[in-house]
C-alpha cells in the first residue's frame, strides 16, 4: 500500500524506529509458548488436549481462510471476472459443498473434541475416590490458609516479595510475585483432596503446573485433586478479582518425597505446639509489641499502611482511631462489642476487616493489639496477654 | 430530486416544523427525528470510545513493565472496569443503536421510527448514565469516597457487596441504561413490525432489520434479570438482605448465574447487528446477491435461542456438578454451528462474486479473519478441562478482545465506512480510511496475540503487576495498544472530514448495493420514505 501523505510516512518510520529500538530486548527472552510442563495427571490431559484443539482449530482456520482467500485472488472485479447470480445451492453437488463442512463440524464438536472432553471431566471432577490425604485451602485477602486435617496443621501463607520491589526501589528477585513466606507441602504420589473456600469474597486457588484452577467460595466449600508426580517447586496466583492486592497472593507449593513430607509435618506440628505453650506464659510488654510488629507488618500493613495510616475510606487509620485507643472490657470483664480485641477477633461485616481469630493464634492476636494500643503516636499503654484473648475466643 | 425536495418541504409544513422549529441545544434535546437522533447515538458512542480507551491505555502503560510504576492497584481495579463497561454500555451499543436509527426506517421504507419521543427519551438516558458511571473518579479527585466501582465489570459479589460507593453508582448507571435498551428494543421492534413497506415479508427484510430484531428481542430478556441482579445487590449492600451472603442464607455463586443469564447473551446484543450488515457490505463488493438469506436468518434466531441457554460456561471453575458441566459444555459447542452458516454464507457471496476493495470491504475481510479466530477460542474454551487452564488468564482477555474489539467494533467501523456516503452525501477519504484499516489490523494483533500466550503461560488477567517471565509479551502489547489506540484518532478524522464534505457521492454511492435506502438521494432529506415505497 502507499502512503498517502509526508506526515504519515515519518510516523510510520519512527514507529518502525521504536520497534526497532525494542527488538534487540524481545528477540533475546525466552518466550513461553504453551502451558508449562504439566506435572499431574489431569495438567498432563490437559495439555494434550489443548494441543489436539490447537491443531484442530488450526487445520479449520487455514482451510477456510485459504478458500476465501482464493476468492479474494480469483474473483475480482479488477480481473474482469464477472458475477455469478446464484444465491443459494442447486443440485445435489452443491448441496453437498453446503452440508458436508457442517458434518464435519458436528464430528469435531461432538466426536473429535466431545469425547476427549467428556473423559477429562470425570477425571477432574473425580475427586472422592482413593484420596491420600486432605489439604483444606482457605482464601481471604489477600492469603492463603493451608490446614492438614490428618495432622492438625494450619497455617497461613503470604507474599514474601517486597514492597521496595514492587516499588521498583529494589532488584526484583528471581520469583517476584511468586514468592511466599509459608509454602504448602504436599508428598509425590499421593492424591490429595483439595478442598477450597474463602472467609471474604471469591478467590480462586490456581497453579498451572497442576492443571487446576478452582474458585474459593466464601461459606462453599468446592473440592479438587492433584497427585504430583515430580518433586519440585511449583507457583502460581490468585485468578480471581479479589480486590486491593489480588495481584499479590500467589500459590507455592513443594512437592516432596513422602520421607521428606513426614519429617515436615513432625516439624511443623513441634512448631506448633510451641506456639500454643506461649500462650500460658505471661509476656512483657517489650516482647509482646516486638512479636506484634512482625504480626502487624505481615497480616495488616497492607491495608492500614506500616505507618498505621491506613487508606480512608475504605481502610481506616489506627493512629489516634477511637477504637484502638479505647476501653476493652465492660466493668463486668466482658468483651465490649465493636472494642479493639472484638474486631481484629470477628471483624466488620462487609468490610475487608476480617475475622482473625481463626488464622491466628493467641499469642499473636495478644501481641498485635499491644502493638497497635502503643504505636503510631497511640499511647494506650496497656498490654494484652495472650491468656485474655484465649478466655475470650 | 426536485421532486423529493418539494415532499420534504411538504413534510416540513405538516409537522409544524417551519419557524417555530426549534434551533441550537434545543433542537437536539427535543428531536424525534430518526437520522437526528441516530446521529447523536453515534457521536456518542464515539466519544466513549476515546473514554473507555483513554483508560485501557493507562491500564496498558501500567502493564508496559512489571513493577507499580504509574498508579496503585485501586486505581486499577477502577480503570479495568470502567473501560469494559464504558466499552459495552456506552460505545459498542449505542454505536448499533445509532445504526438502528439511522437505517431500520430508510431500509423497511418508514418515514420514522414508530415510537420518536421514547425514541428521543432512550439517548438522552444515556449521558446522564455516563456521568453516572464515571463521575467517581472526579469525585475521588476532591476526596469524596474511594473511586469508581473497583470490581470489573462483572461486579461479582461479596467483592461488590464489600465495595465503596462507586459500586452504588455502577448500579444505577446499569439501570438507567437498561431503561434505555429497553425502550429502544421495544421501539424496533415496533418498527419492525407495523412499519415495512408493502410487499416487504419478514422473509424479505433486510438482514441488518433481522439481526438488530433478534438483538431486540435479547436485550428484553436478559436486562431485567440483570436490573433484578444488581438490584437484588443494592438491598444486600445498604438494607441487609443476604441474596448472596452464605452467612444469611443466600450464595454468591447465585449472581453469578443471573450476572451470566444476561451477560452471555449480550455478547450477541452486540454482534448480531453487525452479522446482520456484514452481508449487504459483503454483496455490494461482491456485485453479487447475498448467499443464504434464509439461512442466515434461521442462523440469527438459533443463536438468538442458544445465547441464552448457555450462560454457565462463564464460570466453569466455579465448582458446577458434573452433569451441569457436561450441559454446559455441548450446549456452548452447540453455537458453533449456526456461526459456522454464517462464515459459509458470507464466504459463499464472496465466491466467484467480482470484488473490489474499498475501505468497508476491507473491513469486512478484517472482521471476518479476526472473528474467525474468536469462535475458534470460543469453541476450545467451552471445554471444560482445557477451561481450568484458560479461564480468569489472559487467554480469555484475548479470545473476548477479538470478539468485542475485532468483531464489534471493526464491525461497527464497516458500517460507518459504508453508510456514511449515504448520511452525509460525501465519500468517505479512501488513502485515510486504508490506512486507518492497515494500521488496526496490525496493531490489533500485535496487541491481543501475545495475550494468548501470556493466559497459556499462566498469567491471571485483572492483576496490576506481574512476574518476571511474562514481561516480554506484556511490552509487546502495550507498543500494539498504543499504535492501535492513536490509529483511532484518524477514524475520528475520517468521520470528521466526511461530514465537513468531499467528493460527492451519489444515490447509489456504491456500484453493487441493493436496497430501498439506496433509492433515496444522499444525504437523504430529513423527512424520507412519507410516501411508502411498494415492494414487488
Ligand atoms: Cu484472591
Amino acid at each position: 500500500m502507499k502512503m498517502p501523505h509526508r506526515p504519515c510516512q515519518r510516523a510510520a518510520v519512527s514507529l518502525l524506529g521504536l520497534l526497532a529500538a525494542l527488538l534487540p530486548a524481545l528477540a533475546n527472552a525466552d518466550y513461553s509458548w504453551n502451558f508449562p510442563t504439566p506435572v499431574t495427571p489431569i495438567a498432563r490431559n490437559t495439555l494434550h488436549i489443548h494441543n489436539e484443539f490447537m491443531i484442530i482449530i488450526t487445520v479449520l482456520f487455514v482451510t477456510v481462510f485459504a478458500i476465501m482467500i482464493y476468492s479474494m485472488i480469483k474473483h475480482r472485479k479488477s480481473l474482469g471476472h464477472q458475477p455469478a447470480k446464484f444465491t443459494g445451492p442447486t443440485g445435489t453437488v452443491q448441496w453437498l459443498w453446503a452440508l458436508v463442512p457442517f458434518a464435519i463440524l458436528i464430528f469435531i464438536d461432538y466426536i473429535l473434541v466431545g469425547i476427549p472432553a467428556y473423559h477429562a471431566v470425570v477425571q477432574m471432577e473425580d475427586t472422592k475416590t482413593k484420596a491420600d490425604m486432605v489439604l483444606k485451602v482457605t482464601g481471604m485477602q489477600w492469603k492463603w490458609q493451608y490446614e492438614y486435617p490428618d495432622s492438625g496443621i494450619k497455617f497461613i501463607s503470604t507474599l514474601a516479595t517486597s514492597r521496595d520491589q514492587i516499588a521498583n526501589k529494589e532488584t526484583k528477585g528471581p520469583h517476584y510475585l511468586l514468592d511466599v513466606d509459608n509454602p504448602v507441602v504436599l508428598p509425590v504420589g499421593k492424591k490429595v483432596r483439595i478442598l477450597i473456600t474463602s472467609t471474604d469474597v471469591i478467590h480462586t486457588w490456581w497453579v498451572p503446573q497442576f492443571g487446576v484452577k478452582r474458585d474459593a467460595i466464601p461459606g462453599f466449600l468446592r473440592e479438587t485433586w492433584v497427585n504430583i508426580e515430580t518433586p519440585g517447586t511449583y507457583r502460581g496466583q490468585c485468578a480471581e478479582l479479589c480486590g486491593k492486592d489480588h495481584g499479590f497472593m500467589p500459590v507455592v507449593v513443594h512437592a516432596v518425597p513422602e520421607a521428606e513430607y513426614l519429617a515436615w509435618v513432625d516439624k511443623k506440628k513441634n512448631e506448633m505446639a510451641a506456639a500454643a505453650a506461649g500462650s500460658d506464659k505471661t509476656w512483657s510488654k517489650d516482647e509482646l509489641v516486638a512479636a506484634g510488629k512482625e504480626v502487624y507488618e505481615k497480616q495488616c500493613a497492607v491495608c492500614h499502611q506500616p505507618n498505621g495510616q491506613g487508606m480512608p475510606p475504605a481502610f481506616p487509620a489506627l493512629a489516634g482511631s477511637k477504637i484502638v485507643n479505647g476501653p476493652l472490657l465492660s466493668p463486668e470483664g466482658k468483651l465490649i462489642k465493636d472494642s479493639h480485641v472484638d474486631r481484629v477477633l470477628n471483624g466488620k461485616e462487609g468490610t475487608a476487616m476480617q475475622t482473625f481469630k481463626n488464622t491466628l493464634s493467641d499469642t499473636e492476636l495478644a501481641a498485635v493489639i499491644t502493638f497497635e494500643r502503643n504505636s503510631f503516636g497511640n499511647t494506650k499503654g496497656d498490654l494484652i496477654q495472650p491468656a485474655l484473648i484465649k478466655a475470650l475466643r | 430530486m426536485s421532486n423529493a425536495s418539494s415532499l420534504d418541504q411538504h413534510a416540513a409544513d405538516q409537522h409544524g416544523y417551519g419557524a417555530s422549529h426549534p434551533s441550537g441545544i434545543l433542537r437536539w434535546l427535543t428531536t424525534t427525528n430518526h437520522k437526528e437522533i441516530g446521529s447523536m447515538y453515534l457521536i456518542f458512542a464515539l466519544i466513549m470510545f476515546f473514554v473507555g480507551g483513554a483508560m485501557i491505555l493507562a491500564v496498558r502503560a501500567e502493564l508496559f513493565q512489571p513493577g507499580l510504576q504509574l498508579m496503585q492497584p485501586e486505581f486499577f481495579n477502577q480503570l479495568i472496569g470502567v473501560h469494559a463497561l464504558v466499552m459495552i454500555f456506552a460505545a459498542l451499543m449505542p454505536a448499533a443503536t445509532g445504526f438502528a436509527n439511522w437505517q431500520i426506517p430508510l431500509m423497511i421504507g418508514a418515514p420514522d421510527m414508530a415510537l420518536p419521543r421514547i425514541n428521543n427519551w432512550g439517548f438522552w438516558l444515556l449521558p446522564p448514565a455516563a456521568t453516572l458511571l464515571t463521575l467517581p473518579f472526579i469525585l475521588a479527585l476532591f476526596g469524596i469516597g474511594d473511586g469508581a466501582v473497583a470490581t470489573g465489570w462483572t461486579l461479582y459479589a461479596p467483592l461488590s457487596v464489600q465495595g465503596g460507593m462507586g459500586v452504588d453508582f455502577a448500579i444505577f448507571a446499569i439501570h438507567i441504561l437498561g431503561i434505555s435498551s429497553i425502550l429502544g428494543s421495544i421501539n424496533i421492534i415496533v418498527t419492525i413490525f407495523n412499519l415495512r413497506a408493502p410487499g416487504m415479508t419478514m422473509m424479505k427484510l433486510p438482514l441488518f432489520c433481522w439481526g438488530w430484531l433478534i438483538t431486540a428481542f435479547l436485550l428484553i430478556a436478559t436486562i431485567p434479570v440483570l436490573a433484578g441482579a444488581v438490584t437484588m445487590l443494592l438491598t444486600d449492600r445498604h438494607f441487609g438482605t443476604n441474596f448472596f451472603n452464605a452467612a444469611g442464607g443466600g450464595d454468591p455463586i447465585l449472581f453469578q448465574h443471573l450476572f451470566w443469564f444476561f451477560g452471555h447473551p449480550e455478547v450477541y446484543i452486540l454482534l448480531l447487528p453487525v452479522w446482520g450488515l456484514m452481508p449487504h457490505v459483503i454483496s455490494t463488493f461482491s456485485r453479487k446477491a447475498v448467499y443464504g438469506y434464509k439461512a442466515q436468518v434461521y442462523a440469527f434466531i438459533a443463536i438468538g435461542v442458544l445465547g441464552v441457554i448457555v450462560w454457565a460456561h462463564h464460570f466453569l471453575t466455579a465448582g458446577l456438578p458434573v452433569p451441569a458441566l457436561l450441559y454446559f459444555m455441548y450446549s456452548t459447542m452447540a453455537i458453533s454451528l449456526p456461526l459456522a452458516v454464517l462464515f459459509f454464507c458470507w464466504i459463499a457471496t464472496m465466491w466467484r462474486g467480482a470484488m473490489s476493495f474499498e475501505t468497508p470491504m476491507l473491513f469486512a475481510l478484517g472482521f471476518i479473519v479476526l472473528f474467525g479466530m474468536a469462535g475458534l477460542t470460543g469453541l476450545v474454551l467451552a471445554d471444560v478441562a482445557a477451561d481450568a487452564q484458560y479461564h480468569h488468564s489472559y487467554f480469555v482477555v484475548a479470545h473476548f478482545h477479538y470478539a468485542l474489539f475485532a468483531g464489534g467494533i471493526m464491525g461497527v467501523m464497516t458500517g460507518v465506512y459504508f453508510w456514511l456516503p449515504k448520511w452525509t452525501g460525501h465519500m468517505v477519504d479512501e488513502k485515510l480510511g486504508k490506512l486507518h484499516f492497515w494500521l488496526t489490523v496490525i496493531s490489533f494483533n500485535l496487541t491481543f496475540m501475545p495475550q494468548f500466550f501470556l493466559g497459556l503461560a499462566g498469567m491471571p488477567r485483572r492483576i496490576p503487576d506481574y512476574a518476571l517471565q511474562f514481561a516480554e509479551f506484556n511490552a509487546i502489547s502495550t507498543v500494539g495498544a498504543f499504535i492501535l489506540g492513536f490509529s483511532q484518532l484518524i477514524f475520528a478524522y475520517v468521520v470528521w472530514k466526511c461530514i465537513r464534505g468531499g467528493e460527492k457521492a451519489s444515490d447509489k454511492v456504491w456500484e453493487g448495493t441493493e436496497g430501498l435506502e439506496w433509492d433515496l438521494p444522499s444525504p437523504p432529506p430529513l423527512h424520507s420514505w412519507e410516501i411508502q415505497p411498494v415492494i414487488k
